[in-house]
């Protein structure tokens, strides 16, 4: 059980008016809110700890050196990574999977090898792929879905040859929701010889994360989807094959010795960590990661799990009956009702649900609930190829965190039904 | 006789003062001006038509009667549509001179930018642009 009034007060966020309703932050898929533990760390190391880290023999910087690291063995633990070195810091997911690209591409991928994607993915798991497969000449590869919004595991089988040399999937959609068989794509994967990336953007919030017990090859994660800062992210990948990439950027950090005629690198993480990085966010991150530790994914996803079954039948509920503003059910007729249409209906699914409204663009939708103060995100979730597989130009998707509650969503369905009135 | 610009932009404001600022209401009003906009011929929405920057699709067919500077237009959703029709109500039937030479203080005055966001006001901006350019042409077509 959590305790959602004690859960709200660690965000102060979400104590304001927005159009002078109460705000209704149902748009945790795009970005979580903060808690205050997360916020003050943030203060405190600004005005207390800043120092560059690493190579300095002065106290601010051991500090914040110690603190920094702090986060990786945290962040170790939340993946079960084996060891420290496997994790290094990002800006977030987009970075994290360019970098794989980038590196682990450049170097292994060759004419004729195919990369596996998902026909779910966002963008972020869809470009880098098409940027490196164009380089080397290899070829991109869909598995395709269902009406669902499941992957076809059979058509998986079919794309898979010793041709293959990488699997790039979203572990959970952004747009959709829908958890992904992912053990089962990595036993396949590897059947094959081929290695696995997931895009785990929206499931580290949401489900146990072990990448030991699932054997993934790479985990890319973002911690502003994890109630962490904006502008860091972590790539976990398999300590051999970071051995055996080349680097992603030059400069300070990474290196071992550099003369003008030759340099030589550092040990992993840091040869993938060049520059100063984001320190005060990667030491902030730490306290998003033990707020959801100490809370327990468990009792997060049946919170969650909860608030998606509510705002399904509510919403389903609209197009059965005349509901009236009280939420009593008057008339069990066809209603003349704009219908609504649920999009992603996997049978396995976190906290997220797209939905359209006949007749309505799903910009409007958003609007009007914004008026409403409520905050859900419209369009085509940077999922373009997703959007024309299902035939949409976009959806109105409400996400939901463990800060949110069935009061907020009765609001919901209550400007809903308002919208859907003919 | 037409009303002036100044005068249909006075009826706009004290129309959007009766929501006192309640947002909701205020979006409710423009779908219905949307749907106030006569219909647009099929024939005339193409690409050609289409104003560019706008998030949402806007398809803005102006011809030039007597004189008169005339519209048809048509958005993909309903609110970009009732923003549309406050162009088209204040600048249908108008000269290309009155047009160009009008300044549409209605804008601020309703306080448009904090009603539609910046993404919807760059897209209105253009809408003006592209109204302006045609009123441009007309005149020196003259």
């Amino acid at each position: 059980m959590v305790e959602i009034n004690k859960i709200r007060e660690q965000f102060p966020i979400l104590h304001q008016k927005v159009n002078g309703k109460p705000l209704v932050y149902f748009d945790n898929a795009a970005t979580t809110q903060k808690p205050l533990s997360v916020i003050e760390a943030l203060n405190t190391y600004y005005t207390k700890d800043n120092a560059n880290i690493h190579r300095a023999a002065h106290t601010l910087a051991a500090r914040s050196t110690e603190m920094f690291e702090d986060t990786r063995k945290t962040i170790q633990a939340f993946i079960n990574a084996r060891e420290l070195e496997e994790c290094i810091f990002t800006k977030g997911v987009t970075e994290s999977i360019n970098l794989v690209a980038q590196t682990w591409g450049r170097k292994f991928l060759q004419v004729g090898d195919e990369v596996v994607i998902t026909c779910m993915e966002h963008h972020s798991n869809i470009v880098p792929w098409q940027m490196i497969c164009e380089e080397k000449g290899a070829i991109l590869k869909v598995i395709p879905i269902n009406d669902s919004g499941e992957l076809l595991m059979d058509e998986f089988d079919k794309l898979l040859s010793p041709k293959t040399k990488m699997v790039a999937c979203v572990w959970v959609s952004n747009a959709l929701g829908t958890i992904n068989p992912v053990k089962e794509i990595i036993e396949k994967a590897h059947a094959v010889g081929a290695k696995v990336l997931l895009d785990g953007a929206q499931a580290c919030s949401h489900l146990d994360v072990d990448v030991q017990t699932l054997d993934c090859d790479f985990l890319a994660i973002s911690s502003h989807k994890l109630y962490g800062p904006t502008g860091v992210g972590v790539l976990y990948g398999k300590r051999e094959l970071f051995e055996a990439m080349p680097p992603y950027q030059g400069g300070g950090e990474m290196i071992k010795e550099v003369s003008f005629e030759r340099t030589s690198y550092n040990e992993i993480p840091y040869k993938f960590e060049a520059g100063t990085p984001n320190i005060g966010d990667v030491i902030a991150f730490k306290y998003a990661l033990d707020f959801v530790n100490e809370l327990g994914k468990e009792n997060i996803r049946n919170h969650e799990k909860e608030l998606l079954h509510y705002l399904v039948n509510g919403l389903l509920r609209l197009n059965e009956t005349d509901v009236m503003s009280s939420g009593v059910e008057t008339h069990h007729y066809a209603s003349p009702q704009k219908t609504i249409t649920l999009i992603g209906t996997a049978k396995e699914k976190v906290s997220v649900q797209s939905f359209i409204i006949e007749g309505m663009h799903h910009f409007d939708v958003g609007m009007m609930l914004d008026a409403r103060g409520i905050a859900v995100r419209t369009g085509h979730h940077c999922t373009q190829p997703l959007m024309n597989r299902l035939g949409l130009d976009g959806t109105v998707r409400a996400s939901f965190s463990v800060y949110n509650t069935k009061e907020e969503i009765d609001v919901f369905i209550e400007a809903v039904s308002k919208l859907v009135k003919k | 006789m037409r009303k002036s610009i100044e005068d249909i932009q006075e009826e706009i404001i004290s129309n959007f003062e009766l929501f006192e600022d309640d947002m909701e209401s205020i979006l409710f009003y423009l779908m219905d001006l949307g749907k106030k906009l006569p219909a647009m011929s099929e024939e005339h929405k193409t690409e050609e038509y289409i104003v560019k920057g706008c998030q949402s699709k806007v398809w803005l067919f102006p011809s030039f009667v007597e004189g008169k500077v005339i519209f048809e237009a048509d958005s993909n959703t309903e609110i970009t549509k009732g923003l549309v029709s406050l162009l088209v109500e204040i600048w249908i039937g108008q000269t290309p001179d009155d047009i160009l030479n009008s300044e549409l203080f209605f804008i601020e005055k309703i306080g448009m930018s904090r009603m539609i966001g910046s993404q919807r006001s760059n897209g209105f901006t253009s809408m003006i642009k592209q109204i302006k350019m045609y009123a441009l042409a007309y005149k020196t077509s003259q």
